[in-house]
């Protein structure tokens, strides 16, 4: 088989097991979110918790329910790295620097998990799993419930409250997230990934050098890294390190992993709103901004076009011998169209073009399909936003799902959307005025560009993955970038919030001859136009400066 | 508790909430799998431990899944050995410090180094070699040291990126610098557009020049995975390709038929998972204690 073939072989049964995934794994989030029993586990957390599973919340008490929580995270994690050396099983670590503790206490907290230290020379074994770890459920599960909070938003009818911010929080965690890690990590460990406590365990080499093995709960926390769509490496290799993604077949997992939810919920939101159709609309249209994606990346690695490719031969460069040029691209591109971040091969060195899509794919705002959850609630907004502008082009009532988009709604989703461009672009700009941003260059000329602008688009979007030549262990990248990630989580998340408060109170309109039907192929390719188009009209001068002038220079 | 403000409840219930979870997500959950891993798959959980003698404590030398330098005190290949990839991990293959080479599709420019200047810290200046050029020399090396031509595409014969600098950078050439070629080399081509080439001196500024990769005639023979650092720094792998060209040196120093030296190399290749997963590839460490087996 050519590498080519295995490589559409690779993709094809990627699509077709997430296919036979998606009813299970749908269907399952739907009954979690929607069940009114509470599991005997559950009622006791909710007791030590100290709060009331059954009392429902107005969208502004749920968001300052999950604000309190994300800010006390924060703190938690920031608190137990600059303490590490006092803790238990750091491996003799000093505490972790005071602006990178707090860059990576946001950055697990928000889903990004841009890491601006290197794993195995900066954490100890207790920070990784129990703070770091902890922040790749709850983050993920957030994201879960404020995508579900607001599909409760359209599904609701006159009512003021939009769910319990604990109860979803607990119920994504223990009933989503902790059943799937537990088998997959195993899985893992079957696959050779390590899972121990040890401390680096230094051997003589075969040829009289030495090499320090190192240990650690590695499988725990890989599983939830591509589950929780996260993607913080235990290592600063990341996915492409043996232990952590030792054979082709783990590789094909973890990328199965990250794919699963966010795809999932889109079965989860049709029947939640009672039109399974519905969700199959929104899944069309991730899948064939997924889809096109994946093909380009896979064609822009496998043709080498650029200089160094050229005189190699292929695009090999970062790249693991295992893995290869054409699966390697199928990770990038799943890694960047949902918000993981996680990579097994370096994007700095992907040829120019490549490495264009994979920012592309995360200019879209990281809906195809996107983060868990964040990815469902993003797509929504585009989807509102298309309902608005077709409305407008047709004169039609702009409606979606029987919810009128009056003004309230559209200036809700249009804060949504203006929010990571404006962190993107006004954090490139500021880094490319001011010496300390410039510094972080590793790469010449355009490419130097590419690595800030990459940077500031992987944080404001919370993916994490980096073009990771840029060195931002610095404190002015580390406060810079911590900004971006936090508020290009939060404020998102309290404008959707906001929005599914709004949906709710509504009455439901009846349809009419006036309705735009939101099932229809016409409404899909609707979606994907407007999404590639305000993504391309936002970030086109940019991607022209950078991978652009390389690539066709 | 109900008698307390709002903001003061809910952010007592998020400590509560994130001890109860830290215990339950960061300290039973990683606990229980560590315990059924270690149960279950003891090797594995444990990092798959190679032993210079299978089974006897104390010969540990690395572990199955990741790379290591097959290389003398000075750095030279042990000839016995096949060789690992290049690796931007620490000195290479450094677990404490996983790495790839990060530099871009497009870094074909080197800095000179300027004889008798100094850096920052006062060592002597070694410039810095582009992407282009490392793979260029280490092409080079690996050809000269397997019996083979090193010779690539937009390589000089000397070994490093075949890149010209035209002057001025927009319309007709008045002046043309091999710009990775220092002085007094001699540029691998000798006219471009009528222009007589010049070699480069270390120190000077081309930077305003038009930069002109060169692809020559050459074919390569050494493999795409020889003369690129690998994503992490520990490839435990290599390709068949460059297993093949290595097994001529190592049966020769070794005194093995090749034919013998090829079995092992299969038998110490992992194919596609179900035909289609990945790409081949040869575990060095493995194939290195097998022949050491023999």
């Amino acid at each position: 088989m050519t590498t080519t073939t295995a490589g559409i072989v690779f993709i094809a049964s990627l699509v077709i097991a997430l296919g036979l995934a998606y009813r299970p794994i749908g269907d399952h989030m739907y009954r979690v979110y929607t069940s009114t029993r509470h599991l005997a586990v559950e009622r006791g957390v909710y007791r030590l918790i100290g709060v009331r599973p059954d009392a429902e919340q107005p969208w502004n008490v749920y968001a300052r329910a999950l604000l309190a929580f994300s800010a006390i995270s924060i703190l938690v994690v920031y608190g137990m790295q600059r303490l590490q050396d006092r803790l238990f099983l750091s491996l003799g670590l000093p505490p972790v620097t005071d602006h990178i503790a707090w860059n990576t206490a946001i950055s697990f907290v928000t889903n990004t998990n841009w890491q601006a230290y290197s794993g195995e020379s900066t954490m100890g074994h207790l920070v990784q799993m129990s703070a770091l770890a902890v922040q790749n459920f709850v983050s993920a599960a957030v994201g879960m419930a404020v995508a579900v909070a607001l599909v409760r938003g359209f599904a609701r009818r006159r009512s003021d409250t939009i769910g319990n911010f604990w109860v979803d929080l607990v119920r994504g965690t223990l009933r989503v997230l902790l059943p799937i890690a537990v088998v997959g990590a195993l899985v893992l460990v079957a696959g050779g990934v390590i899972q121990n406590f040890a401390s680096p365990h230094v051997v003589n080499t075969l040829t009289g050098g030495t090499q320090a093995i190192t240990g650690g709960p590695v499988a725990s926390q890989e599983v939830i890294k591509e589950l929780g769509t996260n993607g913080g490496g235990f290592y600063n290799a990341n996915s492409a390190h043996p232990f952590e993604n030792p054979t082709t077949w783990t590789n094909w997992l973890e990328i199965f992993l990250l794919l699963l939810i966010p795809f999932g919920l889109t079965r989860t939101f049709g029947r939640m709103v009672g039109q399974v159709r519905q969700g199959y609309a929104i899944l069309a249209v991730m899948v064939t901004l997924a889809l096109l994606s994946v093909v380009l990346i896979n064609v822009f690695e496998l043709s080498g076009h650029a200089t160094v490719p050229q005189a190699v031969g292929a695009a090999m460069e970062g790249k693991e011998v295992r893995f290869g040029v054409a699966d390697s691209a199928t990770f990038a591109a799943a890694t960047t169209l949902t918000s993981t971040g996680a990579v097994d091969s370096f994007h700095d060195s992907f040829t120019p073009l490549g490495g264009m899509m994979t920012m592309f794919t995360m200019m879209l705002g990281e809906v195809a399909p996107g983060g868990t959850g964040s990815g469902l609630y993003g797509m929504l907004v585009l989807a509102v936003i298309t309902v608005f502008v077709a409305g407008l082009m047709v004169g039609r009532t702009p409606e979606y799902l029987g919810k009128k988009i009056g003004s309230r709604e559209i200036k809700l989703a249009s804060l949504y959307f203006l929010v990571t461009p404006v962190l993107v672009l006004v954090g490139t700009a500021a880094a490319m005025g001011n010496a300390s941003g410039l510094a972080a260059m590793l790469n010449r000329g355009p490419h130097g560009f590419s690595e800030i602008l990459y940077a500031f688009t992987s944080a404001a979007n919370n993916n994490g993955s980096a073009f990771a030549g840029v060195t931002v262990n610095t404190p002015w990248y580390d406060v810079a970038l911590g900004l971006c990630m936090a508020f290009g989580r939060f404020l998102p998340i309290v404008f959707v919030l906001a929005l599914a408060g709004s949906l709710a109170r509504q009455a439901p309109v009846p349809q009419s001859a006036g309705t735009l039907p939101t099932h229809r192929p016409q409404f899909v390719g609707m979606v994907v136009g407007v999404t590639v188009v305000l993504v391309a009209l936002t970030f086109l001068p940019a991607l022209a400066l950078g991978p652009l002038a390389e690539g066709l220079s | 508790m109900e008698r307390l403000p709002g903001w003061l409840r809910r952010h007592i219930a998020a400590i509560r909430a994130i001890v109860v979870l830290t215990l339950i997500l960061g300290g039973v959950y990683p606990l229980v799998v560590t315990g059924v891993a270690q149960a279950l798959f003891h090797g594995r959980a444990n990092g798959s431990i190679a032993e210079r003698v299978p089974g006897k404590n104390g010969t540990d030398v690395g572990s199955d899944l990741i790379g290591q330098l097959f290389t003398d005190k000075d750095g030279n290949p042990v000839k016995g050995y096949f060789q690992s990839r290049p690796s931007a991990a620490g000195a290479g293959y450094d677990p404490l410090s996983t790495a790839a080479s990060n530099l871009g599709p497009e870094d074909v420019l080197d800095v000179l180094p300027v004889t008798g200047a100094k850096n920052d810290q006062g060592e002597p200046d070694t410039g810095r070699q582009s992407l282009l050029t490392q793979v260029c020399a280490r092409s080079k090396a690996i050809g000269a040291l397997e019996g083979v031509s090193g010779a690539r595409p937009y390589c000089t014969p000397d070994g490093v990126g075949a890149v010209l600098k035209v002057f001025p950078a927009v319309g007709r050439a008045t002046r043309v610098v091999s710009v990775n070629q220092a002085c007094p080399a001699t540029p691998f081509v000798r006219v471009y557009e009528g222009i007589t080439v010049e070699c480069a001196k270390p120190g000077e500024d081309y930077s305003a020049g038009r930069t002109v990769p060169v692809r020559g005639d050459a074919k390569a023979v050494v493999p795409a995975d020889a003369v690129t650092a690998s994503a992490s720094g520990l490839d435990p792998g290599i390709s068949v390709a460059y297993a093949d060209l290595q097994a001529p040196r190592v049966a020769r120093e070794r005194h093995l038929p090749l034919a013998r030296v090829k079995n092992l190399i299969r038998a110490n290749t992992t194919g596609r998972a179900l035909g289609f997963m990945g790409e081949p590839a040869v575990n060095v460490l493995r194939l290195n204690l097998a022949l050491d087996g023999r």
